[in-house]
């Protein structure tokens, strides 16, 4: 097969010395930006470092997610950039850490850590079986380790199979993909619960869940999607064609329709029952300068990603493609920066510390993969299915 | 069938594979006017054939766009001008409640008109002939075979070269078809005469026998409440009576039943005079009286007829039925003032009838016998 004839050259391309050396000054920029953050304004910088820590699982996860879905479906075309989502994944044991550290700062961040305001208050005294910290926190370790072995079993397998061509590792995985299903589902519903919806503790969306998962799966496409047509310019996955670029182009475009989808039935369903407890969300974010955040989010969000997407040649154009793929990633940002920020801040705020924080994300993606393609193989060189995905056609 | 034109030369293969093969071949040949004919899509197949990308595409937008413009000019002019309703107190012109059928409707109009469209474009639809029709090649490319068709229109067509060829790249049962000329017509039928005439025919006898089987021969009347009932009701019309009144009067000189007109109107002393009291104090009298008493006039009279009921004050104020001069009027004068009213009093016509009336005339003697008890009583 054509896949393994080239397979040590793969393994030997680590990525040039100026990508390294950019990924590191990335990441102590972006670390050192944490820290000014922190040492000027807490409350602030704790915010900015929950979009950011969120922005991180979503990659993380959606990525895991992508994996697992390839699995489960028995895809063919995406398993010769299988690798990319696998790299990854790595980040959600590195989101898990950003998120221990923002443990420092529960007090900032939620009003249900107050045990003064819960005595004060009938409905947060209802929901304290959940919202406390104990409880939280809990939630977060399971949930964390959880997808941290997942991760670790995905990617083990996989290289295992690198080395013995062994099927077994396929079906075990199959396996592992169905059980990961429920526990992404419910974890990332716990998630985007308690880190998110539980900044205002007192609103509530049963369809907030989806939401983010819609949001987790575009960030996840749409970083695979830039990295691997990235690497294909440089000439890292040279049998790649427009077949597989379709494909990606076809998956981000679904999830921006899902999410535009999902978003809006959230609007419609309170909007329609008219209550005021559950418009005031809304509404905050409906005034004092967020209604331009909204509207922005509209249009950078769904128009111009679906238009820019719609057509079929579009999702071929690999220059296309990157930008689209970055353009989205930032709608991601834009989208958490609006479920969150609004609890901080009654009007929008944009100050040095939302700019610079997602330095250290993209410095934490570029160190990764340096680090994974000088050890590992680019391409899964063991799996069976591996040369029809190189062979796939529409 | 000789002189019959030939239209192509067919070979069938077993797997997608091989078919797939074939036509890359085939292309790779140079021949370029050569179909396909698989019983499901195979992937590549679009490569192999070298074909350009589907511009079918742009249809379904357009008519998305078309659909999506539809539905909110429609659901805009209903709930604007046409029947304005107000939901939950929202405004006519909600658009958020728009989107959802807007979203469907694009989604019905995109993928239906792109169809239709499909048919029309690349199949010359209304014209359904086709030289392949009816073969043995077709038969069997639509349940398990792969077949390969290349025409005789094809600049490099040479009957026994590709007959070769088409036996080279693993073709089987390799066979020319022939065809009748009038089977083959590139022309655009969408605006013949003839189908537009066969179109309306069906659609009007479509539409006419949907609304005689709904309206006439299944019609079934919603269900209204009883709010529809076969009887005339008051001031409406009737086609029974030659003057088109409902209400009819009743015939001259004669009375309703329950409706005999007073005789003493304006006459109480007459009527004290003439009218007898028609009831016997009995304990089935007595007890109706009390219950009608009870019931009109105690609330001015008071319980025992003493005029000293709640409503004291509030009105001129009723007067005693123990007063010499209702104590010695007659049953009949009692009778006119029921009737009648007197003073404040309003006429109890219409709420007593008259044997209620006398009932409750002996219920107020009793009354008075108790107030102005008799020696002989008292024994």
């Amino acid at each position: 097969m054509s896949g393994q004839s080239s397979s040590t050259e793969y393994l030997n391309k680590p990525l040039p010395l100026i990508t390294r050396s950019i990924g590191w000054g990335l990441l102590l920029l972006g670390a050192v930006c944490y820290v000014l953050g922190y040492l000027v304004d807490v409350r602030h910088a704790a915010f900015v470092h929950v979009v950011n820590f969120l922005f991180l699982t979503s990659i993380g996860v959606g990525a895991l997610f992508l994996i697992a879905l390839e699995y489960i479906a028995g895809a063919v075309w995406s398993v010769p950039m299988r690798r990319v989502n696998e790299f990854l994944a790595a980040l959600i044991p590195i989101a898990a850490l950003m998120g221990l550290l923002l443990f420092f700062h529960l007090h900032d961040l939620f009003p249900w850590v107050n045990a003064e305001a819960v005595a004060h208050d009938a409905t947060l005294k209802m929901k304290e079986p959940y919202l406390n910290v104990n409880f939280f926190t809990l939630r977060f370790v399971v949930i964390f380790g959880l997808w941290t072995v997942f991760f670790y079993l995905f990617t083990r397998n996989s290289l295992k199979q690198d080395i013995d061509k062994d099927q077994k590792h396929t079906r075990f995985n199959i396996g592992l993909a169905a059980a990961f299903m429920p526990v992404f589902a419910i974890g990332l519903t716990v998630i985007a619960i308690d880190w998110a919806m539980s900044l205002e503790p007192l609103w509530y969306s049963t369809i907030y869940g989806v939401y983010y998962f819609s949001g987790i799966v575009l960030a996840g496409v749409a970083a695979a999607t830039y990295i691997i047509v990235k690497l294909h310019e440089h000439g890292y996955f040279p049998q790649l064609r427009r077949d597989h670029f379709y494909s990606l182009g076809t998956l981000m475009f679904v999830f921006i329709n899902f999410w535009a989808y999902i978003a809006f039935s959230q609007f419609l369903l309170v909007w329609y029952a008219n209550m005021p407890e559950e418009t005031y969300w809304f509404i905050d974010r409906w005034k004092n300068g967020w209604e331009y955040v909204s509207v922005l989010l509209i249009v950078v969000h769904f128009a111009v990603p679906y238009f820019m997407l719609l057509s079929q040649d579009s999702k071929m154009d690999l220059k296309r493609l990157k930008f689209i793929s970055i353009w989205v990633l930032f709608a991601h940002m834009l989208d958490l920066y609006w479920l969150v920020m609004p609890s901080f801040s009654t009007s929008p705020v944009l100050s040095w510390m939302e700019m610079s924080f997602p330095l250290l994300t993209i410095g934490l993606v570029v160190v990764i993969f340096s680090w994974k393609m000088k050890r590992q193989n680019l391409i899964p060189l063991g799996d069976p299915k591996l040369g029809r995905g190189l062979e796939f056609r529409l | 069938m000789m002189q019959n034109p030939l239209y192509s030369i067919t070979a069938l293969f077993d797997l997608p594979d091989e078919i797939i093969h074939a036509a890359d071949k085939t292309s790779k040949a140079g021949y370029t006017r050569y179909d396909v004919h698989s019983p499901y899509p195979v992937h590549g197949m679009d490569h192999a054939m070298r074909l350009n990308t589907s511009k079918i595409g742009y249809f379904a937008f357009a008519f998305g766009l078309l659909g999506a413009l539809c539905a909110v000019t429609f659901i805009s002019w209903v709930t604007i001008s046409d029947y304005p309703l107000v939901i939950g107190g929202k405004p006519f012109w909600s658009w958020p409640a728009f989107v959802p059928v807007s979203f469907e409707v694009t989604v019905l109009f995109a993928s239906v008109l792109s169809t239709l469209a499909m048919i029309v474009l690349y199949f010359k639809f209304p014209n359904n002939a086709h030289p392949l029709h009816d073969t043995h090649y077709m038969k069997q490319v639509s349940s398990d075979k792969f077949g390969l068709s290349i025409q005789a229109e094809d600049p490099k067509f040479d009957e026994k070269l590709i007959k070769e060829f088409l036996k080279t790249i693993g073709g089987k049962e390799i066979t020319s078809i022939y065809f009748e000329p009038e089977e083959l017509s590139h022309g655009q039928k969408l605006f013949d005469l003839k189908f537009i005439g066969v179109l309306l025919v069906v659609a009007l006898t479509v539409s006419a026998s949907t609304y005689f089987t709904l309206n006439k021969l299944m019609y079934m009347q919603p269900f209204n409440w009883m709010m529809v009932q076969n009887k005339l009701k008051a001031q409406q019309a009737s086609g029974l009576f030659r003057d088109g009144i409902g209400m009819r009067p009743p015939v001259e000189g004669t009375v309703a039943r329950g409706f005999i007109p007073y005789a003493f109107k304006g006459k109480p002393e007459d009527a004290g005079t003439y009218l007898v009291d028609p009831l016997l104090p009995t304990k089935e009298v007595l007890d109706r009286g009390k219950s009608k008493y009870l019931t009109f006039c105690s609330p001015c009279h008071g319980n025992f007829a003493r005029g000293d009921s709640r409503l004291q004050g509030q009105f001129p104020n009723p007067p005693t039925l123990h007063s010499d001069k209702v104590r010695s009027w007659p049953d009949g004068r009692i009778y006119h003032v029921i009737t009648e009213g007197q003073n404040a009093m309003p006429s109890y016509t219409p709420q007593i009838s008259p044997e209620n009336r006398w009932a409750i005339i002996n219920y107020i003697r009793v009354l008075q016998r108790a107030q102005n008890a008799k020696e002989s009583d008292l024994k």
